[in-house]
């Protein structure tokens, strides 16, 4: 049974992923359209970290909002994005302690 | 090329392995067997809808229910590797489809910031050792979750569920500095995903934020190519 699941999940997953590979071997986009699908990378970032970010810790959302706001200035600063994963972890570690 | 590839993926890795871990943890307790846990990670790849999957089948969910809350949270990659491919149409089908498989929120992430490298020698190399080295850290981390069972500190596993936030932002920020438009996009986006959060699952909420907000890029992007 269980089974059956992960390979109706990875069949549900996979089809959407690849089936783009083939659609833009086939079709020349206008102008318009390749400038949205440049636009989509950050607009996805955004979609993906608010608000999922306040639910870290899921009835606390001010502790993801601090851990949120360790990153924004340590990335600000220029430093490396590993820095800014150990920065946040560790805000959200100390306010949760 | 591998070389570059898997440094970029490293953050990744670091982020992927306390989640993967627990993602372990989790469905050992939801009476999976570490064969199930790993198979699931090796053959779905895709973090949230593995920890709905793992939930679902604790409370007993039947199988149907499951895969179509799966597509629902996943079609988002279909927008993705639309946006992905579009960017990497030099390298070919031949590498298209085995990279399609490897495209995760994070993979997607790093692999458009870079899209310079599709058009080097090699280029696709690059693309699938960063996803390799994400692919195997989930793997790997899902394993050993699923063997330890539940040795790691609640309180640190907890903390680590920042990462992968921390990550996307330190991936937003610095193209922010570079162009200002993007944070709008980005800020759009947010909002759209956080009002339709209200009327919607979470997937689509983040496939409506994520499609719109890139509209916003079309007039946004187009002043910044006549510059």
């Amino acid at each position: 049974m269980i089974l059956l699941i992960i390979i109706g999940m990875a069949l549900v997953t996979i089809v959407p992923r690849f089936v783009p590979a083939y659609i833009v071997d086939k079709v020349h986009f206008p102008n318009w359209v390749n400038r949205w699908l440049n636009a989509i990378p950050y607009a996805a970032l955004g979609a993906l970290i608010f608000p999922g970010i306040l639910t870290v810790i899921p009835d606390k959302p001010h502790i993801g909002f601090f851990g949120a706001l360790t990153a924004v200035v340590l990335s600000f600063l220029g430093l490396n994005i590993i820095i800014a994963v150990i920065g946040a972890t560790l805000t959200v570690y100390v306010l949760t302690m | 090329m591998i070389q570059k590839g898997v440094a970029k993926g490293f953050p990744i890795m670091l982020g992927y392995l306390p989640i993967a871990i627990t993602y372990g943890v989790l469905g050992e307790q939801a009476g999976m067997s570490v064969t199930e846990i790993t198979l699931m990670s090796v053959m779905v790849f895709a973090g949230a809808s593995q920890f709905m999957g793992v939930n679902m089948i604790a409370l007993g969910t039947g199988a149907m229910e499951i895969i179509i809350a799966t597509f629902v949270l996943n079609f988002r990659h279909f927008v993705m590797s639309l946006s992905f491919m579009n960017r990497v149409r030099g390298i070919g089908l031949k590498w298209k489809v085995p990279l399609s498989f490897g495209l995760t929120d994070e993979t997607f992430a790093v692999a458009s910031l870079h899209p310079e490298k599709a058009k080097e020698e090699n280029g696709g190399y690059f693309y699938a050792a960063l996803m390799l080295t994400a692919y195997s850290s989930w793997v790997i981390g899902s394993f050993l979750g699923g063997v330890l069972g539940d040795i790691v500190p609640s309180s640190l596993s907890q903390s680590m569920g920042i990462a992968l936030y921390a990550m996307f932002i330190g991936l937003l920020i610095p193209s922010v500095k570079k162009e200002w438009r993007v944070g709008l996009i980005a800020v759009f986006a947010m909002l759209i995903n956080y009002s339709a959060s209200f009327i919607m699952s979470q997937g689509w909420a983040i496939v409506l934020g994520t499609v719109l907000g890139g509209f916003i890029g079309i007039p946004l992007l187009k002043e910044d190519e006549k510059e």
